[in-house]
């Protein structure tokens, strides 16, 4: 499926958008982690909370739920919400 | 001994710098900025082959990381696994916010490291930090979770684990310390850890026998006597003798007009009763800043009986900017060359042990830490 990552992580990444694979959020992670090692950390931390700032939205709606189910024609967007100074 | 570069290592709250001078410290050559907008905790030399760095790294809105280079910040690459608390399977684990502290190992132990975080914990890394590792228990100890308490009894942005140190006779004789939680050693390579802080004070009103309530700022081993021991806390700077177990508050010598606290401290790498500090404002609210807006490095000669203001070359007045814990360093030449790292973003220098002082750099952002390496001829720079 489609994912589209923010600014942030583009060194990361080729680009603002990727594919990747899963049926759950969890799974889609770690497929991109796969792809781009490290990439997972700095969203997800080591006991599997969503990092303050990082939010998911699926068909427009917000998930906050790693196991939250995903389809093959979903789209998965990230977003990092810019915050201090 | 031969050298033909310095390199001073500069961490910032969105970047770090890399500044080449010559062995005159003259001229001096800058890099960067490495990691613009990243906030770099820490940024270390390995002594042990002139080449290596890591960079501790975070934004404010990624998790945190290490970054590592083998060719002095030409080219950089992440750790494939950087500190990390263990899973919790309850859920309530821990998670790093941020790599606070590095420090290589001994020199029997190429590639080895230790990493401190914010909230505290204690990591290593075999490989020159490619991987880490929780290390030793103290991480999910029962009784080091106590003394390190929470986020509310640490500094502002979070507690941390700081000072570590390698004994350069053994390896296995390590120090660290938490602020807050005490001062802590391990004599069997981490195996076990146990607190040293007899003789340190604390706030009035709290159990100096209890870890928790101390907080020390930086603790320094002295190269050219590793029995002795310096410390900047909270409540004064202290020396420690060994065998002795016991901290002496030489910050009682300083000026009553100064005081004793501050949170750097520097000690002579070839002269264990020559040591620098910077103090700032400790009084009623904290103001972290210079005592009465008039900045000074101070130094003993005589292992803390008495300090000496060098000020020379600093503005006089009016100045209100502090020095970090990790912020003040010193190069290893003869005379020794001392550097510290402002929080308004200014780099400054003196050629001749704190005689006189010269600003390098202004207009960076708030410096976190300042490192500095000779290197020698025959390493070979990229």
């Amino acid at each position: 499926m489609k994912v589209l990552i923010p600014q942030v992580l583009h060194s990361y990444t080729p680009g603002r958008e990727v594919a990747a694979r899963g049926t759950t959020l969890a799974e889609v992670l770690a497929d991109l982690d796969r792809q781009f090692p490290g990439i997972r950390f700095r969203i997800v931390d080591e006991q599997d909370r969503i990092r303050a700032h990082m939010r998911f939205f699926v068909g427009g709606e917000a998930v906050r739920d790693l196991s939250q189910p995903l389809g093959e024609s979903d789209e998965v967007i990230i977003v990092q919400a810019l915050s201090g100074g | 001994m031969a050298y033909f570069e310095v390199v001073v290592l500069v961490a910032t709250r969105k970047g770090a710098w890399i500044y080449r001078g010559d062995a005159r410290r003259t001229d001096w050559r800058v890099d960067g900025p490495h990691f613009l907008g990243h906030i770099i905790h820490h940024l270390v030399l390995d002594p042990r082959d002139g080449r290596t760095l890591l960079a501790a790294a975070k934004t404010g809105h990624l998790g945190p990381t290490v970054f590592r280079s083998t060719d002095l910040g030409c080219t950089w690459k992440e750790a494939a696994r950087p500190p990390a608390f263990a899973k919790a399977a309850d859920g309530t684990g821990r998670a790093v916010d941020h790599t606070f502290w590095l420090t290589p190992s001994h020199p029997e132990e190429p590639g080895v490291w230790y990493a401190g975080t914010s909230p505290q914990g204690l990591f290593r890394s075999e490989d020159g930090g490619v991987s880490w590792t929780p290390f030793s228990a103290i991480n999910e100890d029962p009784q080091y979770r106590a003394w390190m308490g929470t986020v509310q009894d640490g500094t502002p942005d979070g507690p941390k684990l700081h000072s570590i140190l390698v004994d350069p006779r053994d390896p296995r004789h390590l120090y660290f310390a938490m602020s807050g939680g005490g001062v802590h050693e391990s004599m069997d390579g981490g195996e076990r850890f146990a607190p040293f802080v007899k003789g340190l004070e604390v706030v009035e009103g709290f159990d100096p026998a209890d870890p928790t309530f101390h907080d020390p700022h930086c603790v320094r081993l002295c190269p050219s006597r590793p029995d002795r021991l310096y410390q900047q806390n909270h409540c004064g700077i202290y020396r420690i003798d060994r065998p002795s177990d016991t901290w002496v508050r030489v910050g009682r010598n300083m000026p009553a007009s100064v005081g004793d606290i501050g949170f750097p401290l520097v000690v002579h790498p070839r002269d264990a009763d020559t040591v620098w500090v910077f103090p700032m404002d400790g009084q009623t609210v904290w103001p972290r800043t210079c005592p009465e807006g008039r900045p000074s490095v101070y130094m003993t000669r005589d292992a803390g009986a008495s300090w000496q203001r060098l000020d020379r070359g600093m503005p006089p007045t009016q100045v209100w900017w502090t020095v970090k814990r990790q912020a003040m360093s010193a190069d290893g030449l003869d005379p020794l060359g001392l550097y510290f790292g402002t929080t308004s973003g200014e780099l400054w220098l003196s050629r001749n042990e704190g005689g006189e002082w010269t600003c390098v750099a202004q207009h960076l952002p708030e410096i976190y830490a300042v490192e500095v390496l000779a290197l020698q001829a025959g390493v070979s720079p990229p």
